[in-house]
Formats: C-alpha cells, structure tokens, sequence
C-alpha cells in the first residue's frame, strides 16, 4: 500500500480532566472512503476538528499526504486546507451571504478567480448537489435544513478538494434526502476520486459510504474492517453498537 | 464549601478573562496592520455604526444638550450667572456627554448585536467553517468591525456635538428667553479646539472598546443560544464600565494637572 493520505498516530487530547481521546490511530488511503462511527460523545468530532487543525491534539502525530500538519503555523495550515473540503453537521453557512457566495467562498478567499467566474463555478456545483440556479441568489436563512445540507456540500465541494471531512452527514434529515446526500458523497467519492473521511451514528449511512469502517470508543479505534464484516463481528462493543441494543458494554452516560 | 477556594477561584478566573482578552486585543490590533483587507465587510460595518446609529445618538445628544441648559439654569439664575450657560452646554458636551453617553448608547446598540452575530457564528461553527476556507476570521470578523469603530465614532460623536449644542440653544432660545445671536456668539466663544479634539479621541478609544468587547464575547461563546445570550451581556457590561473607566483615564491625561 502506498503512502496513506491520512495518517493519525496515538492521537490524544482532553479537556480538562475529561480524556476525550486516549489515541488514535487511524489510516486513510488515497481516494478511499472511510467512516468514523462511536456513540454520541466519544470523540468523533474532536478527531474530525484536530485533524482540521482547528483544535491541537495534545500528543500524537497526524500526517496528511506524509507532511505533519500538527503545530503548523497559520500559512502553512491554510496550504493544507486548500485542499481539504469540509461539511459541517448542520451546514454552517454564512447567513450573511447568499447562497452563491457561500458556495464561491473558498474560492474567492483563495483569489483562485474573479466574482463572475466564481459564481458559474458555484452555480454548477449547485446543480452537481441537485439546486436550481435560481437559489443561488437565496440567503441560507431561506433555505430547509435538506437544502442547507445540500448548499454546505456544495460548498465542500467547490474547490475541488482531495480530501472531504463529513460530520454526521445524515443527521436530521429525513430517509430521501439521507439517501440522496449518501448518494452524492458516494459520486464525489467514487467519480472525482477524493479522499473521504466521514463521521457518523447512522449505521445505514455508514455502511453505504464507507469503504471501511472505524469504530470510536472510549478513546480509541477499537475495530476497523469493510462494511461486510461488521455484521458477524463478535466483539461486544462493536456487535452493540451495530445493532443499537442497549444492553452490553457500552453504558448510557447519562452523566458526563 | 471553603471561602477562601471560592475567592481564588474568581481571582484565578478574573487573571485568566484578563490574559486571554489581552492576548486577543494585540492579535486583533496586530491584524489590523497586515493584509489581506475585506473592504465590503468593512464599509458594511461602518454604514452599520456610523449611519444606521445616527438616530440613537442624535436623539441621546439632544436631550443631554436640552437638559443641560434647563438644570444649568437653575443654577446660574441663583447668582445671575445666567451668561455661562452657553459656555457650560457646549463644553460638557463636546468633552464629556457627547462622548461618553454616545459611546453607551453603541455599545447597546452596536456592541451587543457584534456579539450576538460573532457569538451565532462560533455555536453553529461557521467561525470553523472560515477556517478550513481559508480565511481567518480575526480578519475577517474582528478586524472590519474594529476599523469601523475606530473610524465611525468620532464621526457620529462629531455630528452628536452639534446636535447636542442645538438642543441647548433651543431651550436656551425659545424657553429661556436668550437671544438667539448672543448665545451663539458666546457658545463660539468659549469653544476650544481641544474640547472638541479630545472628545472624538475619546470617541475613537470608545470605538476600539465596544468593538473588541463586542467581537472578544461573541468569539469565545459557547453552549448554544444562551451562551450568545450571556455573550451579548457580558459585552455591554464590560463595554459600559471600560467606558467609563478609560473617560477618566482620557481625561486626566488630557485636562490633569
């Protein structure tokens, strides 16, 4: 196997006294697609957000494309990030901004083109996710949560990443449209051939968007293997959380 | 529950509020010196400050102004001294009132709605969101926001002087009885140029203040809306008192002996 895209190395961090990660590690290889699954609170946001560099791990080492990206400086960070495309769990556009120019942000932040040029780009991405035209003068507040979602991968999209973090891409949405955002991770995979990395507690999705699967818990990847597989795993925690039962190993915490 | 951890505790908290806001300060004022600009973010912040808050602050200033001849008569008719009223009027307003309550009247009305705007953005992780853009939002989200205070202020305080002054001469004119002429010639008199100078200084100081208070709360809140709620509090609060604070450090270098 060649140089993996993404590679994290015990990595671990707290807040406080709470361990959130205890050390992870974790390969992605070049255009493969590989989903982060854990119970709510485990750390699958914190492992998305360090590898974003948008939180330092405390120890560890995470290498993007063979580069450690930990303690990077700001420049050097935003080199890393143009090539990284993001979905935010519930979208995170910029309300101020319409729906265009929420899509053409990377693109003009970066000065990669002019304002025209970056609005038909936007408009293309907006029908690659399945919008109008039209809606690209809409403000985000406009817009159903479905539709957000759909914006917010267009805009992951718009700059034709090679890697794309999707935090809980199904969550809240009802089955069609988790169907149709799977699908259109699934394309963006698969036919441009970017590196996915995904988090999710919606089996079903993972399943369908995951070349591999990770299972998250108590601070660590416990299992890893090929959707096929999780099914008949015998390890307790992974066969809960699988099939959602709530006896077994993994207990409730009610309290954090 | 010991008092004295409790003590600490708050002493602790208050060092570390105190580091962390210093720290941002000189990060946001030390971004405001390099590029890259977003200059339609930054005229959008001063329509919003400069124009938009001409009435709260016209509004604020005519009253001050109109009070102050009203109760200044009062006083002066005591000692025949009536003559001072213009001379009282126009320097409490430009060096003191104009300022100072101009600068309280933005910090509701801008400050609180930078926080509540900046403090959305960072719970529903928007502020994450520029980032992996590309974009840094202390650029982007506090240092428009800081020009626009520094730069607008002194133009509305500017404006507030006037009106303020007006509304003096009105109650001064047509419920005192003066004459219009002689208490204009005394008004221009007794102004000086420093009076006025040093109360858009202080403006510009006030600007920065309600500025970074805004965009400091909104940054650093957390735990969805009533974190925002707490954010836009917090930084009138602390926008109020710094204020104030800072009107009598200003004054004293400016007028102390």
């Amino acid at each position: 196997m060649s140089e993996p895209k993404i590679q994290l190395r015990g990595v671990a961090k707290a807040f406080g006294p709470k361990k959130v990660l205890t050390g992870v590690d974790l390969d992605v290889a070049k255009g493969e697609s590989v989903v982060i699954i854990g119970g709510s609170g485990t750390g699958k946001s914190v492992t998305l957000k360090c590898i974003l560099g948008l939180l330092t791990p405390d120890s560890g080492s995470i290498k993007i494309d063979g580069r450690e990206v930990t303690g990077l400086s700001v420049g050097e960070r935003d080199d890393i990030n143009r090539q990284v495309g993001m979905l935010f769990q519930g979208g995170a556009l910029f309300d101020s901004l319409p729906v265009w120019e929420n899509v053409a942000f990377g693109l003009l932040s970066r000065k990669q083109c002019g304002r025209e040029e970056a609005r038909e780009i936007a408009i293309k991405k907006l029908a690659q996710v399945g919008l109008k035209p039209a809606l690209g003068d809409a403000m985000p507040a406009d817009l159903s949560i479905g539709m957000q979602k759909r914006v917010g991968l267009a805009r992951a999209i718009a700059t034709d990443p090679e890697i794309i973090f999707f935090d809980e891409p199904t969550t809240g949405l009802d089955p069609i449209m988790a169907d149709m955002i799977n699908e259109l991770i699934v394309h963006v995979n698969q036919e441009v051939g970017a590196t996915a990395l995904s988090i999710s507690h919606d089996m079903d999705s993972a399943r369908r968007i995951g070349d591999r699967i990770a299972m998250l818990y108590q601070g660590k990847i416990v299992w890893a293997g090929a959707p096929g597989d999780i099914d008949g795993e015998v390890d307790p925690v992974v066969d809960q959380f699988v099939h959602g039962r709530v006896d077994g190993p993994i207990k409730m915490q009610v309290r954090a | 529950m010991n008092p004295l951890q409790a003590i600490g505790r708050v002493f602790l908290g208050f060092l570390g509020t105190t580091g962390r806001l210093t720290l941002f300060a000189l990060n946001a004022v030390r971004h405001c010196f390099l590029p890259p600009y977003y200059p339609r973010i930054m005229v959008r912040q001063m329509i919003e400050i400069g124009y938009y808050s001409l009435p709260v602050v016209g509004l604020t200033a005519i009253f001050a102004g109109m009070v102050l001849a009203l109760q200044s008569y009062t006083g002066f008719a005591r000692f025949s001294a009536e003559g001072a009223i213009a001379n009282v009027v126009v320097l409490s307003i430009t060096r003191e009132l104009a300022p100072v309550l101009g600068g309280l009247m933005i910090a509701g009305r801008v400050g609180a709605s930078m926080a509540a705007e900046i403090g959305t953005m960072r719970v529903t992780e928007q502020i994450d969101a520029l980032t992996t853009l590309s974009t840094n939002a202390m650029k982007y989200l506090v240092v428009p926001r800081i020009i626009a205070g520094v730069v607008m202020l002194p133009l509305l305080i500017f404006v507030a002087d006037i009106i303020g002054v007006f509304g003096g001469f009105l109650v001064s004119v047509y419920k005192l009885g003066f004459n219009p002429s002689i208490y204009l010639q005394n008004t221009w008199d007794f102004l000086e140029l420093l009076d006025v100078v040093s109360g858009l200084v202080k403006a510009s100081v006030f600007g920065f203040l309600v500025a970074l208070m805004g965009c400091y709360h909104g940054y650093y809140s957390k735990g969805g809306a009533q974190g925002v709620g707490a954010a836009t509090t917090n930084s009138v609060v602390s926008a109020s008192i710094l204020i104030l604070c800072f009107n009598y450090i200003l004054t004293e270098a400016f007028f102390g002996l």
